[in-house]
């Protein structure tokens, strides 16, 4: 078997990972990013609308600072997030994008002088500044107080992801695409490196390094509608879970972005609504301005979403074979407009619904989106629990975004972690010394091994992979939605907690030689499903709303009792439920809790007294 | 009752000694604004779970999955069933290395590339995080991105009559890659050193302008436009060498 060691060991080659390779190379270290696919497919590519940074060129972001940015995250958070990281994120943002520019990505740039612009449907004028020409452009997003989202039209991830292989490619951080981890190398103490299997040929390959990262994105396709792209299957979180010692921060913090196409959950940018576009119901009627007379399509995701669920269950929804939805009007921003600055909306409605949108309405639902959860670190984006083990982008709970993220924030958020996570990584390097013990690693793969041989023999069962993965989806769509109740979450535990029994038992049906997809299917399936679990019993738990947590049966924000981060740890792998535990939302406060300003919701006050 | 399709699908397991490369028949019941990545991973699931074929993103924007389709490289995900016949023909793309089925490997020739036309903006200049950026016209930046939003999907160098004839040609995504640097004021690099790298039969002069490379783009490039502008340019680059001897 091949073993490969390298100084930093990435898994994933998104813009985190590569951004924090990039990092670790230029001090001198060599690196290595493993990735399900060529790094330019990997999700971060598909982001479309933009990246948040209070530059303050254009006029209508005048007046924008970091401060301000600052608020709209924590605010955007409920609270949630921890501040410190909010500001490090906010502080450094300019100083990002600018040195993005100077790698090649051809931001939007300044063009001075009068434009139009829509908002709410309406039409205004701008003029932006002489002595603004040329400098990055941004546009606005929701939930933020400024336009501050910096673009290239509606390709920003992917012209970004372009310029950061690009980057790679020079220094020479090299990506090995098609390479799947499966198992990490740990001793309860360390991580050495993982042991992964080459989607070329099926063989096993060990990768040892000093320090190793998670940056694999979030792990939407536990659920059954979901904007995210098919490898964003938490398939590296399994490893961290399955180490008993990394906890994983705040799962049930799951964003339903408020506009995902029916029937095939693709996703149109915010910016179709940051630009104008608005919501509409069965009536054609605009209702978004009924329920956040101050932000109306623009309030943050969680509020946006849970009003269209809200006016679909009063009966406004729009019938269709898939399900009710309702429509996003962008048919007065023009044809210049939709097939210019927002081009990839116009081709994701031509090619996927045959509908025009220059003419016509888009059918859209809140559809599953983002992860806020994920593996938990501290500021300099360590793991919790193993030395030599980091995480930065959507992998990881840094936390920023606490319980729902904005718009821009998170693709944002890949390049500026991935910078900071990756300097703290080189200085990690700078002074560390490993030792590799042969007999750990040979058990690794032998267990891993094993589990192939007993997957591809059907020693522990038949079940179907494909059924069971089924089940899991379906009991988190129908009991961790946007909203949630006690009955529903416990409904989804106990369904959860037999899906994972049937998951100890699955048997292939095909051979599983070579670069079989059935097998790499099994392999993370216990794990998502643990995962799950994670989601609807930290949900269950969690006894108050927050941001995209949202319990019918509490509806009160409660600052008195649930002030604080859930940390979940399936500390041995038998285990029918994970272990909960919690620590202090934040520890710095330069913003006490307060209204958000959109969502009208009861607060519990830390101040209040027990019952 | 809706259609019975009928897919023809390319099978072969490099890894399974018992296994020929050979045309395997499924059946499948076509539903409503079905495409080939619903189609196919019905069939995964339901009648082949060793199936191989590439997707990511299934919403035509990474290029994971191309594969040529009733004999004509697309992107698979964005391929509605009802606008093809009732019999779908799927074959992997040519040029690059087959993993198994429909699965080929473009990652390594994509990244073969990369080094080959050293796919980075070459500059003196350092960043400074404490200055602001350096301006560019807007008009310039929008220029830049249309050249920059290749997917890398491969349908391109799959379709060329010269990349299947001559293994060593570049093939329009990396001449495509080139203009976009060239047009990049940000990039140092001069006509001549462009030159060395595409000026040749391997490069632009190797084009035969059948120009099947624009038919199939899936994105639309304006890579017929390229080619003609990289290949006056260089032209006239490689005119002024012979002036200067």
């Amino acid at each position: 078997m091949q073993t490969i060691y390298t100084d930093l060991l990435v898994v994933g080659a998104g813009l985190a990972g590569e951004r924090a390779a990039v990092e670790a190379a230029d001090a001198g270290f060599s690196a290595i990013c493993l990735s399900l696919v060529p790094a330019r497919r990997s999700h971060s590519s598909a982001a479309q609308g933009g990246m948040q940074a209070a530059l303050g060129n254009s006029v209508m972001g005048e007046g924008d600072s970091p401060d301000v940015h600052f608020a709209d995250t924590v605010k955007g958070s409920d609270w949630g997030c921890d501040q410190e990281v909010a500001r490090m994120f906010a502080d450094s943002a300019p100083i990002e994008m600018r040195r993005l520019a100077h790698w090649g990505v051809p931001w939007n740039r300044v063009v001075p002088g009068k434009s139009i612009y829509y908002k709410g449907g309406k039409q205004y004028d701008k003029v932006e500044k002489e002595e603004k020409e040329g400098l990055i452009m941004a546009r606005s997003f929701g939930g933020t107080a400024k336009w501050r989202t910096c673009y290239t039209s509606d390709g920003t991830g992917h012209a970004v992801m372009c310029t950061m292989d690009n980057r790679c490619a020079e220094v020479g951080v090299e990506v090995h695409d098609k390479t799947e981890a499966i198992a990490m190398i740990q001793d309860g103490d360390v991580c050495y490196g993982v042991v992964a299997r080459c989607l070329r040929t099926g063989e096993l390959i060990t990768y040892l390094s000093k320090a190793t990262m998670i940056a694999s994105g979030g792990f939407g396709r536990i659920y059954p509608n979901t904007t995210n792209a098919v490898i964003c299957d938490g398939g590296a979180h399994t490893l961290c879970i399955e180490t008993g010692v990394v906890p994983m921060g705040n799962m049930e913090a799951v964003q339903f972005h408020p506009t995902g196409i029916v029937p095939t959950d693709i996703l149109v940018t915010e910016g179709c609504r940051g630009d104008g576009g608005t919501l509409l119901d069965v009536n054609e009627k605009r209702f978004m301005n009924d329920y956040e007379p101050d932000k109306a399509e623009l309030a943050s995701r969680d509020v946006v979403s849970r009003w269209m669920t809200h006016h679909m269950r009063e009966g406004h929804g729009v019938k269709s074979p898939y399900g009710e939805h309702l429509w996003l009007d962008i048919r007065h921003l023009g044809a210049e407009h939709i097939t210019g600055k927002l081009r990839e909306v116009y081709e994701i409605c031509t090619s996927f619904l045959g509908i025009n949108p220059i003419h016509q309405l888009i059918p859209v639902r809140p559809t599953h989106h983002y992860s806020m959860g994920g593996v938990r670190t501290n500021r300099d984006g360590a793991a919790y629990g193993l030395k030599g083990l980091f995480s930065a982008g959507e992998s990881a709970c840094w936390d920023m975004h606490g319980f729902n993220r904005l718009g821009g924030n998170s693709l944002a958020e890949t390049v500026v972690a991935g910078g900071i996570v990756g300097k703290k990584i080189a200085e990690y390097l700078e002074g560390c010394e490993t030792t590799f013990k042969t007999s750990l690693i040979s058990d690794v793969v032998k267990k891993q091994q094993a589990r192939i041989d007993a997957l591809v023999n059907g020693t522990n069962g038949s079940e179907n992979v494909y059924k069971v993965r089924a089940a899991m989806q379906v009991a988190l769509n129908k009991g961790a939605n946007i909203f949630r109740t006690q009955a529903g979450l416990e409904e989804c535990v106990a369904t959860l907690q037999e899906t994972l029994i049937r998951a100890r038992n699955v048997g292939l049906r095909s051979n599983g030689k070579g670069v079989n997809p059935e097998l790499a299917a099994a392999l993370k399936l216990e794990g998502q499903v643990k995962m799950g679990l994670m989601v609807a019993y930290g949900a269950l738990q969690r006894t108050e709303s927050r941001g995209s947590h949202n319990r019918e049966d509490f509806p009160a924000r409660n600052d008195r009792d649930w002030l604080n981060r859930t940390l979940a740890y399936w500390k041995t792998p038998s285990d029918s439920l994970p272990t909960l535990e919690y620590e202090p939302a934040t520890e710095v406060v330069e913003i006490p809790p307060g209204d958000r300003g959109y969502g009208k919701s009861e607060i519990i006050s830390a101040d209040d007294n027990k019952e | 009752m809706s259609r019975l399709l009928k897919f023809n699908i390319f099978r072969y397991n490099p890894a399974d000694e018992v296994s020929e490369p050979h045309m395997e028949e499924f059946v499948l019941e076509e539903t409503d604004s079905m495409t080939l990545f619903i189609a196919l991973n019905r069939i995964r699931e339901e009648q082949d779970p060793s199936l191989q074929f590439d997707f990511c993103c299934r919403a035509g924007i990474c290029g994971s999955c191309g594969m040529v389709i009733n004999g004509r490289p697309g992107l698979a995900c964005h391929t509605k069933t009802k606008d093809l016949s009732g019999e779908i023909t799927l074959l992997p793309l040519p040029v690059y290395k087959l993993v198994g089925d429909l699965s080929v490997d473009t990652g390594s020739w994509f990244r073969e590339m990369y080094t080959k036309t050293e796919s980075w903006i070459h500059t003196t200049k350092t960043f400074d995080p404490t200055a602001i950026e350096e301006r560019m016209d807007n008009k310039q930046a929008v220029d830049i991105y249309e050249l920059e939003r290749c997917v890398e999907c491969g349908c391109c160098v799959a379709a060329c009559g010269t990349a299947r004839m001559r293994e060593d040609f570049i093939g329009a995504a990396a001449l495509n890659r080139v203009a976009r640097f060239l047009i990049d004021p940000r990039d140092q690099r001069t006509e001549n050193d462009y030159y060395e790298i595409i000026g040749n039969d391997m490069g632009i002069f190797g084009c035969m302008g059948l120009l099947a490379c624009e038919d199939v783009c899936p994105k639309h490039l304006p890579l017929q436009n390229q080619l003609g502008f990289l290949r006056r340019k260089m032209g006239i680059t490689s005119l002024k060498k012979i002036f200067k001897k």
